[in-house]
């Protein structure tokens, strides 16, 4: 194939295209070629690629439509390889580059020849509105089956089976003044913000800025438009206080002026990002932007008309046309048939002729059309049918013939004779929709105009719209607006505006737009053929004036119905034609219909943009405390609690062999039952507290009593909140007078400095006390076990005689050669020094500790073996024992209660509501399962009668189950009704699997219920 | 994402360095033990939720880690002061709907679907 | 006297410390630029850390007295002393956190202490669970939108300042001491975390961490 044959539809001058160069790419498997400057879309059309897909639902054949984020159905997959694939692009905005390859995401097997085309012409009027709800949901069993039928159908693209080799980021931005759109009203409006020396940011989503400047026919001071865009374009990328983004989408509008802002920055280049200097470049990034003033000029989006036959390949926005023409140097055909209800379509046809192609007629909805461009379009010869309008293209995959008829719009009747003329193209325009997306977002309706005959966006505070977008389209204005609102942007920031002199723009003569939405057909539009609305979601007139009969009165119910506006489309083309041509079918005005909400996204978005850096070993923080080196390398499995990684299990190798987590655990237990075990519990919360008041607050806070905690003396704490549910637990010791260390559970400790601030701010201001946190100054190392003395008398200064240093004192000295505070405290009930020393200095201190505990047996244990411990001792977990439903008294532990402290603490008057003084309540008990082989599963249900017929009443649940070593049994811990009084009775707890396992209530301490094991 | 006036930073702060707290004014009683049953249930589970003006607790928590009120709109989701802990507001519904007669007609429109 | 026990975490005798950032260095490494770099990390690690919590009034003169410099009273004030080693930055209306070379903070608390008395305060040492990161270089700003939701744009992030905000997904203390640096002290905890965070967001700038 030479070059020439291959862009048949390129034309030889005009256009922003870089001729001298050419790019090949693939679509569909077919390789072709265009130029720099090209999208994928003016790039396929200069090929003469007619079908670019397959529709979502009757699989017609469809083509390029538009020129821009509206186009519906040239939405293709692309990427050379799967790493690289990315569903869901808009070959209309998708820049041209070498090797680009692209595919439909339509069309099985493919778009020519479609097996489901089939399915879609027999079933065509077997599928109306609500289809799928009606046939597809029942049987409710075969959903699956018609599920996988349908997207396979449907084929809405594929995400990458590959990771994907590329990096996004974030960026935090703030602004005085973010312009959305740079085309005429959005440069303005930027030039003048940006000479008040305001921190300005501009994002167009286009390759290159300036809108519809770009191709117009236009001029501002007697020359080319887009002369006065580079020149704006220069000014503003020398202002330091200017930011330009082009190629980037404003998606989202959120609350208080917060735009999410996704800017393509490689995409352009290739469908990986390129490597410089050694480093991947950002392929895309998601602006957050803060803005003080926001100006959305958006422009406006050209309405199509609805006649029969629209979606056929060939049938295109009158703008498009023009915009293929004069940006991209492509006539999308050969005879153009065009169909307006307005002035501005006549410049498609304009634009036609002067391209040298042929224009067959100019077809107006108006009986008498006038203005500068219908005289220009009389001048150039080209026939004009008035008072009529295409009301049927002819042909499958392309247009062949235009079907032009006389039109009664008020009757909505065909009011003449039909005419067929033979054309290749059809170009139709019913005006313009001003883009109100972004505005919508906030929440704020829009406002319906009969002069524009469009929705105009209404505002929230800090944002203007101008221009198109606010329904303002001769270029004059548009330019007038745009700097009026730049300069009133920059004012509300504190910015004054130097002068502006606006380019002189011509000063066209109109005539007005007459409303058409529907064009009519001889036939109703329920037996006549296909007038499609919505081309993406294949929503047809026929499809909106049956929901409307089926009783459906609400746009947003007529949206769900029909799937008008849905998905990524969000309703650009059809949804004002939709609101339209429901309102005339159920007899109201537009404005009593209303619009349907838009939702961002805008267009779609990756997940790599939206993801950021946000993944893979930066997914979430890991907090790691200063021994973490130590458990890496001496192999533990970690376990998440909160964001902190901590060691879980240490398996070791015997024989080769690496051992169970199970193996593990049981030599762990024993070694710290028998020996001597060190855990790294530096994650627990640590809060300073200090201040006269100190002990008042901690009597309020806790349940129990602290007024005769004295100097060196440690207790053990529960918090309630004021519901009387039990929040959090931890030892707290007494530093000095006014001056105490609390702990708390280590996911607590943020929630539990909130809390106490929250209660000192709010309600006790009064007491002098202050709260820090300390939790990550100090490294808390325990050893626990019979040898722990000994072990510590080695490398310690401290009397550790079991009478001068007793269990509950802390006292301070040196570990290993470094000042510590050791507390003699115990959550394993053995013989326990806690070590806090300062976090630098705590890998010395653990190391030098196995120094010397190799002797004793000293062996590191992690959190599981902390849990069954201390299960073995009965000693609750917040968050385990306990759901936010659990009192003190229902965990037995009245004697953490101080019932006749002088403050009625946090807690303590839900405790005699009547429902937690409920006898039936859930009660923490002791299970032991009858065969001490079993351990029983935490969460698993207690029934008291395994024979009541199901559903059986649950009495409780298994909180904490182990298996516990030194008892060579299984044992739990449960919440069950009345479990107090239960004990020695027998429970049953049916599994899913059919068994049921027997246990016995018992007390909750299984192991030295006496506790003379911590006091030795 | 809201953009909340920190009254003590004395400056407007991103959304993600607070925490919402709940209603603002609500008072724990005095004298818990002389509280009847549904009076202490009315101030530990009952709040307002109301279509306008609503006076709310935040905590700038990455930040000063003050608690301080926020009034907002709970329909535009506007915020039209915030102020320290201890202080009363200016505007509340009532100085609102004296202020806007036209109040239910822009609440109406700024509904979110 | 406040009352409260002081406790010197720190001991002369030759013993080998940890910086926050030790485990990462093995892990991550400490990358250098090939050639020229737009960006320069460097942790300060070892220095003193105390919080600092009472009205302003009463904690001014004492500051002024035993450390040279005032109490910065404005919100998001950062000062230091002439040396710049010293520094007291608002964290809020009764918090400050100060930070001196490794060792000065054990003799600073207690003199501070002996100064208020038995007014209402507290000081509590933070020092090994924090450290000082420091960035320079052109793209630091650059780096820093990446990472903080705090605008960092010099017409409201001026040279003096210091704010508490977000660090993507954890938290940091932002200043700025001078025109050409910016310190980022970030919770021990979390230090790897934000340390890969910076290596892996300032790769495009080619980061180069000084050890």
């Amino acid at each position: 194939m030479s070059q020439s044959k291959q862009q048949v539809y390129r034309l030889n001058t005009g256009g922003r295209i870089d001729r001298s160069r050419t790019l090949s790419f693939t679509f569909n498997g077919q390789r072709y070629q265009g130029h720099p400057g090209d999208t994928l879309a003016s790039a396929l059309l200069a090929n003469g690629v007619d079908i670019v897909n397959r529709s979502f639902k009757y699989s017609r054949p469809r083509g390029i439509v538009a020129a821009g984020a509206e186009e519906p159905n040239a939405i293709v997959q692309l990427g050379s390889s799967e790493a690289a694939q990315v569903p869901n692009v808009r070959a209309t905005q998708q820049a041209l580059y070498e090797g680009l390859a692209a595919s439909s995401t339509n069309g099985w097997p493919n778009v020519q020849r479609d097996l489901m085309g089939l399915f879609g012409k027999l079933g065509g009027q077997f599928m109306p509105p609500g289809f799928y709800y009606k046939t597809f949901m029942a049987p409710a069993s075969m959903w699956l089956t018609y599920e996988k039928y349908i997207r396979k159908a449907a084929g809405l693209g594929r995400s990458p089976m590959e990771a994907d080799p590329d990096n996004y980021d974030h960026f935090n931005q703030h602004c005085d003044v973010l312009v959305v759109g740079a085309g005429a009203a959005g440069l303005a409006a930027a030039l003048a913000a940006a000479r008040s020396g305001a921190r300005v940011m501009v994002a167009d989503e286009q390759e290159e800025m300036g809108g519809s400047l770009l191709a117009s026919r236009e001029t501002l001071e007697g020359k080319p438009a887009d002369q006065w865009v580079a020149r704006v374009l220069d000014e503003l990328a020398s202002c330091e206080n200017v930011t330009l983004l082009p190629r980037t989408t404003a998606n989202g509008y959120h609350d208080h002026n917060f735009v999410t802002l996704h800017e393509r920055r490689t995409e352009h280049l290739g469908d990986t990002a390129p490597v410089e200097n050694g480093h991947r470049q950002v392929r895309a990034r998601l602006h957050r932007v803060r803005a003080g003033q926001v100006i959305l000029s958006t422009g406006a989006h050209e309405r199509p008309l609805v006649y029969a036959g629209n979606d056929v390949p060939g049938n295109l926005l009158a703008g498009a046309v023009s915009t293929y023409i004069r940006r991209y140097g492509v006539a999308p055909g050969r005879k153009l048939v065009l169909s307006t209800s307005n002035d501005y379509g006549y410049r498609a046809a304009l634009d036609w002729k002067e391209a040298g192609c042929e224009v067959v007629a100019i077809v107006d909805a108006r009986e008498a059309p006038a203005g500068d461009w219908v005289d220009a379009a009389r001048a150039q010869g080209i026939k004009i049918i008035t008072g009529s309008a295409v009301i049927e293209a002819k042909g499958s995959n392309r247009v062949t013939a235009a079907r032009v008829a006389k039109i009664d719009i008020g009757a909505f009747k065909v009011s003449g004779p039909v005419q067929e003329l033979a054309c290749d193209t059809i170009a139709s325009s019913g005006g313009y929709s001003p883009v109100i997306h972004l505005a919508s977002h906030t929440g704020a309706r829009p406002t319906w105009r009969d002069d524009i005959l469009g929705f105009v966006p209404r505002l929230v505070k800090g944002v203007q719209a101008c221009g198109g977008a606010n329904g303002c389209y001769a270029l004059g204005d548009v330019l007038a607006e745009g700097v009026e609102a730049g300069i009133k942007a920059a004012a509300a920031m504190g910015h004054a505006v130097q002068t502006v002199t606006l380019p002189s723009a011509e000063r066209l003569q109109q005539g007005s737009a007459v409303a058409l939405f529907q064009v009519p057909h001889e036939k109703p539009t329920l037996r006549g053929p296909k007038q499609f609305v919505d081309l993406q979601n294949d929503v047809t007139a026929a499809g909106i004036e049956l929901a409307t009969r089926e009783g459906f009165e609400s746009i947003e119910h007529i949206k769900r119905y029909t799937a008008m506006g849905f998905g990524t489309d969000q309703g650009k083309l059809g949804n004002i034609n939709g609101m339209a041509i429901a309102a005339r079918c159920l007899n109201r005005s537009i404005p009593e219909v209303g619009t349907t909400v838009f939702r961002p996204n805008y267009t779609p978005v990756t997940f790599g943009a939206i993801v950021g850096r946000h993944c893979r070993d930066l997914f979430d923080p890991e907090r790691y405390t200063a021994l973490h080196q130590w458990h890496v390398e001496r192999g533990a499995e970690f376990e998440d609690v909160g964001q902190w990684k901590r060691p879980w299990y240490y398996p070791q190798k015997v024989n080769g062999k690496t051992e169970t987590m199970h193996e593990a655990v049981a030599r762990e237990c024993l070694a710290v039952r028998e020996k001597v075990g060190i855990l790294d519990a530096s994650t627990l919360g640590k809060i300073d507290i200090q201040g006269p008041d100190a002990r008042e607050f901690l009597a309020r806070i806790y349940t129990n009593k602290w007024e005769k905690l004295a100097v060196g003396k440690c207790r053990y704490g529960l918090m309630c909140k004021d519901d009387g549910m039990v929040t959090d637990d931890g030892v707290t010791s007494c530093l000095a007078e006014n001056h105490f260390l609390m702990t708390t559970t280590t996911g607590g400790a943020a929630a539990i400095l909130e809390w106490l601030e929250l209660w000192h701010q709010t309600e006790w201001p009064e007491l002098d006390v202050y709260f820090s946190s300390v939790t990550d100054h100090w490294a808390t190392m325990t050893i626990t076990g019979p040898e722990a003395r000994k072990l510590l008398a080695e490398i310690s200064d401290l009397d550790l005689d079991r009478d001068s240093f007793k269990f509950m004192d802390w006292r301070s000295g040196k570990v290993a050669g470094v000042p510590a505070r050791v507390f003699r405290i115990s959550f394993t009930g053995e013989l326990t020094f806690e070590i806090n020393v300062q976090a630098n200095y705590a890998m010395h201190v653990w190391q030098t500790l196995f120094k010397h505990g190799e002797k004793y047996g000293l062996t590191p244990y992690g959190t599981e073996t902390m849990h069954v411990l201390r299960a073995e001792k009965g000693f609750i977990i917040v968050g385990q024992e306990t759901d936010g439903s659990v009192t003190p008294e229902d965990l037995g532990m009245q004697w953490c209660v101080g019932y006749d402290k002088p403050y009625s603490w946090i807690g303590k008057r839900a405790l005699t509501r009547s429902d937690t003084k409920r006898e039936n309540r859930k009660q923490l008990v002791g299970l032991r399962p009858k065969d001490p082989k079993v351990i029983l599963e935490e969460g698993a249900q207690i029934v008291l009668d395994p024979k009541h017929a199901i559903p059986m009443p649950m009495v409780g649940h298994v909180t904490s189950s182990y298996y516990s070593p030194i008892l060579d049994s299984g044992f739990a811990l449960a919440v069950v009704k009345g479990g107090h009084q239960k004990l020695g009775e027998t429970v049953y707890l049916p599994m899913a699997d059919g068994q049921t396992h027997e246990a016995e209530i018992v007390s909750t301490i299984f192991y030295d219920p006496k506790g003379e094991r911590q006091h030795v | 994402m809201f953009y909340i006036y920190c009254p003590y930073c004395g400056e407007h702060r991103e959304e993600e360095e607070f925490h919402p707290k709940g209603q603002a004014h609500i008072e724990r009683p005095k004298e818990p033990e002389a509280c009847s049953d549904e009076e202490w249930g009315d101030y530990l589970f009952f709040r307002d939720n109301p279509r306008g003006v609503h006076h709310e607790m935040w905590v700038h928590a990455v930040g000063c880690r003050k608690f301080f009120n926020v009034t907002r709109h709970t329909v535009s989701y506007e915020i039209l002061e915030t102020y320290k802990m201890g202080e009363q507001p200016s505007i509340t519904a009532d100085s609102q709907s004296q202020a806007r007669e036209g109040a239910a007609v822009s609440q109406q429109e700024g509904v979110r679907a | 006297m406040s009352n409260a026990a002081t406790f010197d975490t720190r001991t002369d005798t030759a013993i080998p410390v940890e910086s926050p950032l030790a485990y990462s260095y093995r892990r991550s490494g400490a990358p250098q630029a090939g050639g020229p770099s737009r960006l320069q990390l460097r942790e300060r690690a070892m220095l003193g850390h105390l919080i600092l919590r009472g009205g302003a009034i009463v904690l001014d003169e004492a500051v002024r007295d035993v450390l040279g410099i005032s109490l910065p009273g404005q919100p998001q004030a950062l000062v230091q002393d002439a040396s710049g080693e010293r520094s007291i930055q608002w964290l809020s209306p009764d918090e400050w956190l100060v930070i001196v070379p490794g060792g000065e903070e054990f003799p600073l608390e207690t003199k501070l202490r002996e100064q208020l008395g038995s007014a209402h305060f507290a000081i509590s040492d933070v020092s090994g669970g924090q450290t000082l990161l420091e960035l320079s270089g052109e793209a630091a700003r650059e780096l820093l939108m990446k990472t903080v939701i705090y605008d960092v744009h010099p017409s409201n992030f001026p040279v003096g300042k210091g704010v508490t905000t977000v660090f993507a997904k954890a938290t940091t203390i932002l200043r700025r001491p001078s025109d050409e640096r910016w310190e980022l002290v970030v919770r021990r905890s979390f230090a790897d975390y934000c340390y890969r965070w910076l290596l892996d967001a300032g790769a495009e700038f080619g980061i180069n961490v000084q050890q």
